[in-house]
């Protein structure tokens, strides 16, 4: 190849016409046009803006030009390189591009495969429903009371009216501590929490207690000897029976939906006077399978009923035991069975799921009953 | 006590269908539990028959008779029928189904060979018609009680409904026809006129001997008690079909004329009688207290050893029943009694509730004298049974002795308004004198002041709130408003309380899934999980009557009953199971002599009730975990990483965190987990103390081989009170330097058994402020290290609060760090 042009030789190598730089340009962005990746860019670059490239040796020539020539085809040789430049800048940003897609596409994974490496965990129905009843209460500003399960028989029958040797003890068949006299049981119920609240706190007192209870039911379908329940207490100036039957059809409001409401039948509890129990209504025909055959309902038997718990008024006996005067004060207190509830609000079919501790039925529920 | 819907009509008038009745009776507080028809679905004809003739059909494997029965000209005359029954014999009426008729159950009869006859209908059995239970033969009537090819439905009061009503305790009344008509009547608003109230006709005493002596030595448990003398009675005279329907309907069986007339008469005015044969009877019948030990034998044939405090009826060779309650083999009426001396009594109704208890006894008498039997009615209940008994069994009444006590009634004053102040809607006062007066009060007014005088049948009122409960529950309870009541504002749940919650949820989102187990253990339990003889976990409370025997404790570790769980887990096809559970332990045993003796007239004083309260074992509330097989599944992303013992202490760490608590793990010792592998785990109060707080790691070897559970099963308990004690009501913010921070990597040589929490501690105390944290990031041995001997990497990252660390800053704090560690654990830099 010839060495620069530095004294005067009239010998034209290449053709430095316009036509022909003209076509090398062409010829340059046709082959980066059809170059697909960058390392044939990188061809394309060599070929025609490397040192070797036509233009490249073109320019060369300009130097063996003579002087009133040199300027103008100057300006057109750089002219062509400053467009093959910007052309192989633009198509390797294109290239690039087109580049950075392709290994997203390769990176491309089967996205519906299992995920889950760990265990999805639960928390038991039961907690999750008495925390969700005991919420509605807390809401309405009464405060969660607690008291032990193996309590003394004074806290969990005498304080609540029940003699000893009164017949209602024998309708709850207790758990006796060490001997049957010996003064401690497994609770039965959760109302003790009420003798507990009264005698902690002075009225008004607005309480609810969630907890376990005990009874010597064999296991079956629908007993437990180890079962919940909840108990609400309310003791203040001039609560009536009106009132009892408002906080209960709240509570089924907030749990089973609008409008559901609750229904007093007159029953006997030796800790209330009036007692009553407490049927919810159904909430899911609401009453239209009553003496409608052609739609049964599973939830309430066709009743439009649901029996639920217990309540009444505080007998003022049970005031007197803890020492507040039912002259002054009344109060009301109500409970209803967990366990119950679960069933028909979450149609479980049989206890014994509840208390086996099978893995399936936990999972099945979340960290919400 | 289930009552026929028609007794009730004959008592009061109404009639009305027993659904109808029931609601009635439903919303006035007497629970009906069924309303059930006598023979539902019978169709068709039953007739009396005359059995004329019996053929007995030998060559069969089981006696067969073919018999003629006359079911009168309109129903075929004289049929011949196959029966397999052998309780009759010619001239006895029977029940007969002619062909066409369908009994219950979709039986239809239909003429057919069978026995090598043709049998044209069949004789009913009680059972087979839906009267009964009874299948012991077929159905017999007494003599003369119709004539052949009568309709035999009303004679065997077929069609009538049943009312099952569960009777409260606090309402004895309602254990009684007459009770419970009384209700009808309220509800019914019609007058109710009482059965004791209708005079009986029994001729006057005979005086041709003298009647038996009574006497009760204790006025108190029996304040009236009457014992009257009919002798030369049938003992063979049929029970008439009517009495023994209504015996059936309510549920009792037919035993023999005297016996039924005093279980029919306990039906009627809810007054228990009971016969005893006058021949077998020694001197004066008295209701009293036996000898200390004395040996009594009840109608059950159960031989009973009585105390000197039971209530019992005696003559002079000693007692002869147990009051109220049963009574006893030698003085019982039999088939063939003629002489009878007749007990009427009023007994207390905690004596009779006592006795029942303490020797597990109920009977028709007990359930009644428990509730509370009519304190006046006891002669009148006497003479309508002698009535029954000389129309039905002749014989001569002879006469009534009787005891009695002074009856108090029970009066209550009471302010017209309260019980429009209780229920909380308008009452006027007229209408509790009205309602008051339904029920049997007497009632006086005195200025808004009512004097209510209790009637004898209803010992429960006692109080003015029973009064109340009366005035309400018959004005309706569904007449009540709905008012809900405004509360003062609340402090929502209390911090351990919202923490209780919050571990629950924690361990939840860890993968674990909460389940509940039964609390109560037994010696085998404890052997299973190796609890050494002199563990404090051994001193646990005991149940008096435990559901089983060998499980008579209540537990003091909930791993003594979620180990079970797992194990039922395990034998349900599951592999993996990570599980927990929150719930109450009862630490040490009972020493229930230092409850206090309270009574309920008076508020324990503070004495008593710290008293009861340190009586009671402590009873905290525990969380434990059991982690069994994968915590990770083999899967697309490889293969599985089994459970190990650093699960269960992380499961623990998780919880402790949850609660804002850091928890501080160090080597353990448990006899139920590995030796090597057993982390005991503490927390630091506000105050800077450390307390135990529980154990975590993998299970002993011998205590999954116990419980069938796999090698290397993990578990953890902590005491979940003990973790909210030491929780921060306030969580201190952070202050953290902005300043670059500068990372230095150190790996130390320790022999083998050095905890790495000790080396992690000495880096720490060694480098000072300067350190903002140490991480373990790996530990290996290996011959490059040496025998028994162990490299740890830690990752330290020190930070300057005011500027740059320079590179010898860093290094004089790693090298501060790396000395402690030398002193303190004999860390070699590796």
């Amino acid at each position: 190849m010839s060495a620069p042009n530095k004294e005067y030789d009239p010998k034209q190598v290449t053709d430095l016409s316009e036509e022909s730089v003209n076509r090398m340009v062409a010829e340059a962005l046709a082959a980066m046009n059809n170059a697909g990746n960058l390392a044939e860019l990188k061809e394309v670059r060599l070929a025609h803006f490397g040192d070797r490239s036509p233009l490249a040796l073109a320019n060369r020539e300009i130097g063996a030009l003579p002087p009133a020539a040199k300027a103008e085809v100057g300006k057109r040789v750089g002219q062509a390189k400053a467009q093959i430049k910007d052309a192989l800048s633009n198509r390797e940003e294109e290239l690039e591009v087109l580049r950075d897609q392709q290994v997203l596409l390769e990176e491309t994974v089967d996205i519906t495969v299992p995920t889950d490496r760990g265990w999805v965990g639960g928390r038991h129905p039961l907690t999750t429903l008495m925390e969700a009843m005991s919420d509605v209460f807390i809401a309405m500003g009464y405060s969660i009371a607690e008291g032990p399960e193996l309590e003394a028989e004074w806290v969990n029958f005498d304080a609540l009216n029940v003699p000893a040797d009164h017949p209602a003890r024998t309708m709850q068949d207790t758990f006796y501590v060490t001997s049957q006299d010996s003064g401690a049981v497994l609770r039965t119920q959760t109302s003790p929490i009420q003798i507990r609240a009264m005698l902690e706190h002075k009225p008004p007192i607005y309480v609810v207690a969630p907890g376990r209870v005990y009874r010597t039911d064999e296991l079956d379908a629908t007993h437990t000897p180890v079962f919940h329940q909840i108990e609400g207490l309310a003791v203040d100036r001039g609560l009536t029976m009106a009132d009892l039957k408002g906080t209960l059809d709240h509570l089924a409001e907030q749990m089973f939906g609008a409008g559901i409401v609750t229904r007093l039948r007159p029953s006997y509890f030796p800790f209330t006077e009036p007692s009553a129990e407490v049927d919810l209504q159904c909430f899911i025909c609401r009453g239209a399978s009553v003496g409608n055959s052609g739609t049964p309902c599973r939830t309430c038997g066709n009743e439009g009923w649901i029996e639920w718990g217990g309540c009444g008024m505080v007998n003022p006996r049970v005031l007197r035991a803890v020492g507040i005067d039912p002259h002054v004060y009344t109060g009301f207190a109500f409970g209803m069975g967990i366990e119950r509830t679960l069933m028909f609000r979450n149609g479980v079919t049989d206890m014994r799921d509840m208390v086996e501790g099978d893995l399936r039925f936990t999972r099945a529920f979340g960290v919400e009953a | 006590m289930r009552i026929p819907i028609s007794w009730i009509s004959e008592l009061t008038g109404v009639t009305a269908s027993g659904r109808e009745i029931a609601e009635h009776l439903i919303a006035a507080g007497l629970e009906v539990e069924s309303v059930q028809t006598i023979g539902e679905g019978l169709s068709g004809d039953l007739v009396v028959g005359r059995v004329e003739e019996i053929e007995e059909l030998t060559e069969f494997k089981k006696p067969i008779r073919y018999c003629l029965v006359d079911v009168g000209a309109d129903h075929g005359g004289i049929r011949g029928i196959i029966c397999g029954a052998q309780n009759f014999v010619v001239g006895d009426l029977v029940v007969v189904a002619v062909p066409g008729t369908i009994l219950p159950g979709g039986f239809e009869i239909s003429a057919r060979e069978t026995y090598g006859k043709v049998s044209n209908g069949m004789i009913c059995s009680e059972r087979e018609m839906g009267l009964g239970e009874d299948h012991e033969g077929i159905l017999v009537l007494p003599p003369e009680t119709a004539s052949a090819g009568a309709n035999a439905k009303p004679i065997i009061g077929l069609a009538d409904e049943i009312l099952d009503i569960a009777v409260t305790p606090d309402r004895g009344y309602a254990l009684s026809a007459r009770g419970i008509a009384r209700e009808v009547c309220i509800a019914y608003k019609v007058p109710f006129s009482d059965p004791i109230d209708r005079v009986v006709h029994v001729p006057a005493p005979s005086g041709s001997t003298k009647p038996a002596e009574c006497a009760s030595d204790d006025l108190e448990a029996c304040d009236l008690f009457t014992l009257s003398t009919v002798v030369n009675f049938n003992p063979y005279a049929p029970t008439p079909q009517w009495m023994k329907n209504r015996l059936r309907d309510c549920g009792m069986r037919s035993v023999s004329l005297a016996v039924d007339i005093t279980n029919y008469v306990m039906l009627e005015s809810g007054q228990p009688l009971h016969a005893f044969d006058l021949d077998k009877l020694q001197g004066t019948v008295r209701a009293g207290h036996p000898i200390e030990g004395e040996l009594f034998e009840t109608l059950d044939h159960v031989e009973r050893t009585l105390s000197a405090s039971d209530l019992v009826i005696l003559d002079d060779r000693g007692t002869i029943g147990l009051a109220g309650v049963m009574g006893g083999l030698d003085a019982e009426i039999s088939d063939s009694s003629t002489n009878i001396a007749l007990e009427a009594a009023h007994f207390d109704s905690m004596a009779i509730a006592r006795s029942s208890r303490k020797y597990k006894l109920s009977s028709e008498a007990s359930r009644r004298f428990e509730r509370g039997v009519d304190r006046t009615i006891a002669p009148y209940a006497a003479l309508r049974a002698i009535e029954l008994m000389l129309e039905l069994g002749g014989g001569e009444y002879v006469g009534m002795n009787a005891v009695e006590a002074p009856m108090q009634v029970t009066v209550i004053t009471i302010s017209n308004q309260l019980p429009a102040q209780i229920a909380g809607m308008e009452i006027p006062a007229q209408q509790v004198v009205d309602l008051l007066t339904a029920v049997g009060c007497q009632v006086t007014q005195e200025s808004g002041q009512l004097h209510v005088a209790v009637p004898s049948w209803r010992p429960d009122i006692t109080d003015q709130a029973d009064l109340v409960e009366e005035v309400i529950r018959l004005i309706g309870y569904s007449n009540l408003p709905s008012t809900l009541p405004v509360a003062p504002a609340g402090r929502g749940v209390t911090h351990s309380q919202k923490l209780r919650r919050r571990v629950g949820t924690a361990l939840a989102h860890a993968g674990l899934s909460e389940v509940l187990s039964y609390p109560f253990v037994g010696p085998q339990d404890l052997t299973a999980l190796r609890i050494p003889a002199q563990d404090p976990r051994r001193d646990m409370p005991t149940l008096a009557n435990p559901l089983s025997d060998e499980q008579p404790w209540l537990r003091s570790s909930i791993l003594f009953t979620l180990i079970p769980t797992a194990r039922r887990n395990l034998g349900r096809g599951h592999t993996s199971i990570p599980i927990f559970e929150i719930g109450s332990v009862f630490q040490g045993g009972m020493d229930t002599v230092a409850i206090p003796h309270m009574n309920v007239e008076h508020p324990p004083t503070p004495e008593q009730w710290s008293a009861l309260e340190n009586a009671l074992p402590n009873q905290p509330l525990h969380v434990a975990a059991v982690l069994i097989g994968e915590a990770q599944p083999a899967g697309w992303w490889g293969g599985a990483r089994p459970f190990d013992w650093s699960d269960a202490v992380d499961s623990a760490r998780i919880l402790a965190e949850s609660c804002g608590v850091t928890l501080a793990v160090s080597r353990g010792a448990d006899p139920i987990f590995h030796p090597g592998r057993c982390a005991q785990l503490s927390v630091t109060d506000a105050d800077g103390a450390s307390h135990v707080v529980g154990a975590a790691g993998e299970l002993h070897p011998a205590v999954c081989e116990s419980f069938g559970l796999p090698p290397r099963s993990c578990a953890m308990e902590i005491n979940l009170n003990a973790v909210i004690k030491c929780a921060p009501l306030v969580m201190p913010a952070p202050v953290f330097s902005t300043q670059p921070v500068a990372k230095e990597d150190l790996a130390v040589v320790v022999d083998q058994n050095m905890d790495a929490a000790l080396v992690e501690q000495a880096l720490r105390e060694g480098a000072g402020d300067l350190l903002e944290s140490v991480r373990l990031f790996d530990v290996y041995s290996g011959p490059q290290v040496g025998e028994g001997k162990k490299s740890l990497a830690f990752a330290l990252r020190f930070r300057s609060p005011d500027h740059t660390l320079s590179a010898e800053e860093t290094a004089r704090v790693r090298e501060a760090a790396l000395q402690r560690a030398t002193h303190v654990c004999g860390a070699v830099l590796r």
